[in-house]
Formats: structure tokens, sequence, C-alpha cells
């Protein structure tokens, strides 16, 4: 057997970007929590709904990289765009997307913001801009050049940003994609969280390099790699890509150094890591760091950050109710669905 | 009316529609200053320039990503493909992508873009250069496909194919660039989903695609001076299909003759036969129906085993007397 690459356990993360001059608002900031808050709950809650034996198909909870979503994607204009990933209820969250048609399509239902058709893992909200999560790693790369592409013709100001793994950088989509990218200049933002394993794989078992924003230098682009669980690493990092994107100088590739503390999908038994390590990563969990910012800047109280949380998890159940009231999705005529 | 050549009908219509909508553009591999491999846009980026007729990298998952997610934000591009055996390396952007959007979405958004490739052997280009891959993507809910016989299908069929709201694989025959047909100088549309009868006749019907629809009138022909009275139909659109022309046909002669150059097994005949097969058209059938395709083999490069790998002429004539005269033992 070859040799693998040695790698640390967890590789080291370098904090390079520098803070932009657009820091967030106070209100922002707090609308930040507020979405880490409903993403947390809201993987939570998917959790118990499986739990109860009451999910049809599988879920890609992301629970400990809510900072990497929430950042990346405060950093960017409602009116840009999305593609996300099959750990997608994070980006949708982040982006906009209303609890109550996520929750509802999360259960198949008619009121689903895409009526039960996609579910999660194929999930589109064009009203928020949000081109789709993607079952296919990697799949979403190109198409995220193609609407960058569209944005230069069209001589529009806006950006793409389009999230994927660290399984991704090893497909050959990653590499057409970023090349095309960077080639014509245009408004794309790439984003890798890396949450440190594809399904079971390790990234230094499936990686030729260990710093996957590395892989920039070939396309030459910035490369950048940040805490992931730090949301304001991520916002400026974002935020400083975006800018350059807007400039008309091309695309950034940004690696969010993260971890997912459940398994990759419903059923995963976790044989692939330690115990001690998923609990090594809870004490770096992203929402509490962001609180404890919160309070020691003044910007909020320990009973005002509370109260986000307590409506958050409101705000989950009473989109579940919403759901599971909701009627089934059904149709005679889904042939009719096909073709526009 | 003027004869223009297959290649000349398809640059046409890309002129035309450029024209027509600033959303339209065209993307692929070598399209711009070279003018494409089979000279199809040559000469659009003299009059584009390179913004709209874009060159591309090696990247066939690539073009198809980017016409995808372009028309998923507001264009209509075309995108070239410059063999169709390389649609393999686009097919996850085009299967799973485009093809999908609509669906998932709940109707939100669509994918207006064109896929176009040239398919079919005879230029000798051998296993990975010479296939007729349609079936794959006929198979695909969401996306249309397209296969044009001559110069005028050409243009009507690729104006109304970048007009439509949906994917759309547009297949093209390499050794249909240069054959010659009237084509109207003004903009025309053929609407998808529509078959033509080529020729029509009393006794039996053919149903071929793109070249095999030349070789199938040729051969109707050679059959007409033995007193057989051939139809040709043309579906020109494998889907939508257009369902109805092809059972009427089958219903009026009672004899069915499939003709198409992708391999026998799991090719659009089977799909045809099927259709005919399952309609009021089975009480009319005089004979079973009958598939002649390419043979199960991939596509040598000898010239001689080349043209034995896809039907010609003779074999269509001598396929036509067997129904015509057959012994019920024969098949």
């Amino acid at each position: 057997m070859m040799n693998a690459v040695t790698h640390k356990a967890t590789a080291p993360v370098l904090v390079l970007a520098p803070p932009s001059e657009a820091s967030p608002s106070r209100e922002k900031r707090i609308v930040m929590l507020r979405r880490m808050w409903l993403i947390r709950a809201f993987e939570e809650k998917a959790e118990q709904i499986f739990a109860a034996g009451k999910l049809h198909g599988t879920m890609h909870l992301c629970i400990g990289q809510e900072a990497s979503a929430v950042g990346a994607l405060a950093a960017l204009e409602d009116d840009d765009y999305l593609f996300s990933t099959h750990r997608g209820h994070g980006h949708s969250i982040a982006k906009g997307t209303d609890v109550n048609t996520l929750m509802a399509e999360f259960l198949g239902k008619e009121t689903g913001c895409c009526r039960g058709r996609g579910g999660s893992m194929h999930f589109v909200d064009l009203r928020h801009g949000h081109l789709g999560t993607n079952g296919i790693v990697a799949g979403s790369l190109p198409l995220a050049v193609g609407v960058g592409l569209s944005i230069k013709m069209q001589q529009r100001r806006q950006v793409v940003l389009v999230f994927f793994g660290d399984g991704a950088v090893n497909n050959g989509a990653f590499h057409e994609a970023m090349n095309m990218a960077a080639l014509w200049r245009l408004p794309v933002i790439f984003v890798c969280e890396n949450n440190q394993y594809a399904y079971s794989t390790p990234v230094r078992k499936a990686s030729s390099v260990e710093r996957l924003s590395g892989r920039a230098a070939a396309y030459n682009m910035p490369g950048l790699t940040v805490d992931g669980n730090d949301v304001m690493a991520v916002y400026h990092a974002v935020r400083q890509a975006a800018g350059r994107a807007r400039q008309g100088l091309g695309p950034s590739l940004i690696e969010a150094v993260t971890y997912r503390w459940r398994g990759h999908s419903k059923n995963d038994p976790n044989r692939y890591r330690t115990t001690e390590e998923i609990e090594r990563w809870k004490e770096k969990c992203p929402i509490k760091r962001w609180q404890a910012r919160l309070i020691a800047d003044g910007i909020m109280s320990e009973a005002e950050v509370e109260q986000v949380r307590a409506e958050a998890y409101q705000a989950v159940e009473a989109a579940y109710a919403y759901a599971e009231m909701s009627p089934e999705a059904c149709s005679d005529r889904l042939e009719g669905e096909v073709y526009a | 009316m003027r004869e223009i050549t297959y290649a000349e009908a398809i640059r046409e219509a890309l002129r035309q529609e450029m024209q027509r909508d600033s959303r339209v553009f065209v993307i692929g591999e070598d399209v711009g200053v070279y003018g494409g491999s089979n000279g199809v846009t040559m000469g659009l980026i003299d009059e584009f320039g390179p913004e709209r007729i874009v060159d591309a990298p090696i990247s066939e998952g690539g073009i198809a990503g980017v016409i995808t997610g372009a028309a998923l934000s507001g264009m209509r591009p075309v995108g070239e493909i410059m063999f169709m055996d390389f649609m393999t390396q686009a097919s996850d952007q085009i299967v799973n992508q485009a093809a999908k959007l609509r669906f998932r979405s709940g109707g939100q958004g669509s994918v207006p873009c064109v896929l176009r490739t040239p398919a079919g052997s005879g230029a000798g280009q051998g296993v990975q250069q010479s296939q007729s891959l349609e079936n794959w993507f006929v198979h695909i809910p969401g996306l249309k496909v397209v296969m044009p016989s001559t110069p005028y299908d050409a243009k009507g069929l690729l104006v109304a194919a970048i007009r439509d709201d949906n994917p759309v694989i547009f297949v093209e025959h390499k050794l249909l660039y240069k054959t010659k047909g009237p084509v109207p100088e003004d903009l025309y549309m053929i609407p998808l989903g529509q078959a033509e009868i080529k020729r029509p006749g009393r006794d039996l019907t053919i149903i071929a695609t793109s070249i095999m629809v030349q070789r199938s009138l040729d051969a109707a022909q050679m059959l007409a001076a033995e007193g057989i009275d051939a139809e040709v139909v043309d579906p020109r659109t494998l889907k939508p299909l257009d369902e109805a022309c092809l059972i009427a046909s089958a219903s009026k002669t009672g004899r069915v003759l499939i003709v198409h150059e992708a391999p026998r097994t799991g090719g659009f005949g089977g799909e045809v036969a099927g259709v005919i097969a399952g309609s009021s058209a089975f009480y009319h059938l005089k004979a079973p129906i009958v598939r002649l395709a390419g043979r199960d083999i991939p596509i040598p490069f000898n010239k001689t085993l080349e043209r034995r790998a896809v039907p010609q002429i003779e074999d269509i004539v001598a396929e036509a007397r067997r129904l015509m005269w057959h012994d019920i033992s024969e098949f």
C-alpha cells in the first residue's frame, strides 16, 4: 500500500483575512446570530423528526458549521446568487429562505418551496436568489460559472457564491469550473467548507494537498483559508472576495475550516473518527463563540442572546406545525411539470 | 429557392437568432476564429465578437454547466460539443442539472438552452468520435431531443430549439454538414414535436432519423422501380415524439420498418416500435415491426468495416423487400 501523505489530524487554521472596511452593522450582527440559531434549531428538529420515524428519505445536517453559512451569506447582497450542497439547510436559511417553506419541503409537502418535488437535497428558492442545493458533489460549480458569465454578459453588479465540501475539490468539475471562472474573470466566489470528512474519508486520504485553498494558485486566483467557525472571519473573507468580483477582478477560493458534529447522513455510526475528536470540536461551537463576542462587544446582553435562541426554537416549532398541517404533495399531472 | 448546406443553415439560424435576441450566445471548443470543428460557426465571431462567440477550454462538463447556469440566470445560450461522444463528459450537467431544474424546483425556474453536437459514423473517426448517443438523452425527462435530416429542417428546428424554454439536445450529423437543400432566407420555425412525411406511400412505412432519412428516400426510389410504394417518415424531434403521425402512417400501410444509425439494442427504434405496437395501429399491421439499426458493435475504423456497421441504402431496400414479401418464419 502506498504511504498516505502525513497530515496532522486537524489541520492548522490560518486566519488570513484582514477585517474589511465594511463591518456589519449592529443590527446585522444580531441577524447573524438569529440565523445561526435558526439553523441549529432546524437541524435539531430534523434530527428529532428522523428519530421519530417521520422522515422519508435522507438528511445531511450542518450542526457545527453555522458560521460558514451565515458569515458567507451575510457578506452578500440580497440579489446575489447562491449555489449550495447536499448539506444545504444552513445555506438556505442563511440566504433568507423562510423556515416554514424549508420545513415543508423537508417533509415533502405541497407548501414546500419546491412543492415537495425536490426535498431538502434538491431545494431551490429562486425568490431569494438560491439556485439550488445539489445531490451531486461538485455538480453546482460549473453552474456557478455559467451564472457568473451571465452576470458579466448582462453587465450586472451581482456575484454568485457556490458552497462545496472538501470532497468536491478532488472532482473534475471543480477544476474545470475554477479554470473557466479565473480565465474569464467571472464574479464567482468559491467557498469550500472543509469539514474534514467527505462522507467517511478524511481530507488527508483524499487530497494531495492539505491546505485546500492552495488549489487556487493553480488557477491564478486568490486562495484564502479561514477559521470556518469564526463567523466574522468568514464574513470578511467573503466580503473581500465579493468586492474583487464586483470590480471585475474575478473569482476567489475561500476555504472555511470547520467540522460537522453529526454523521454524514442519517445513519452514520462514525466509525472513522473518535468521540474525543467530536467533543473537541463541540468546544469550538461557532454559535457560542459569536454570542460571547456580541456580549463582550456590548452589542447584546446575556438575556437578549437567550431570547434570540429561544425565538429561533419557537420559529422552528411553528415551522414544523405549519409543515405538518400542510397537505401532502400530490398531483395527477406530474408529467405536465417536467417542461416549461 | 436558394440552396445552402446543412452547416450553413445551422449557422444562419444562429446568426439570425443572435441578431434578434441579445440573450443568445454561442459557447464551445474552437467555435471562434476557427469556426468550430465542422465549420458551423465560421465567421460568427466577426459579427458578434468574442463576448458572444465564446471559445471554451476543453471542458465539456464545464460547457454544459455554463450554459445551464447562464440559462438559469437570464441568457439563452447555445453550446457546442465537438463530437457527440464527448457528451459523456458533459452528461452530469445535462442529465442531473439542466434536465432536473424545472421539476425539482416545483416550477420556479427553467433552463432555456441548446446543446448542439454532431453524431454519426462514416468519417473514419473511429470508436470514440462516431457514436450516435441520442437515445441516452431521449430517456431523460426534462430534455428535448432534436435530430434534423435536411438543411431546411436544421434551420427551422434550431430556431425553435433556441426559443424553447427547456434544455434541448440538438443532434447533427457529420456527413450531412455539406449536403445542400432549399432553405428560405427569412427566419422560420419548425415546431418541436412535429414529424414530417418526407415521401408519401401506400405499401410500407419507413421511419428514419437523421442521415437515415436520405438513405431511406434513396431506397424508396429503388423500391418504387419494383412496384413497392414506401412512405418515409422523419420524426425530426425524438422527444417530444409526434406519436400520432407515426401511428397514422403505420395504420395506413400496415408495415413498419424503423431505420436508425445507433446500435439496435436500447436504441430509439425500440421506442418507436413500442409506440406503434401499443397503439390502434397494431390492428392494421400485416407484418411484424422491423428495426434496421446500427449493429451492436463499436464503430470500426476501417472504411469497409465502418460502412458495414450501420444501415446503407441497399440494407434498407433488402429489409423493405423482406417486409413486403416475407414468409412468417423469417421473423
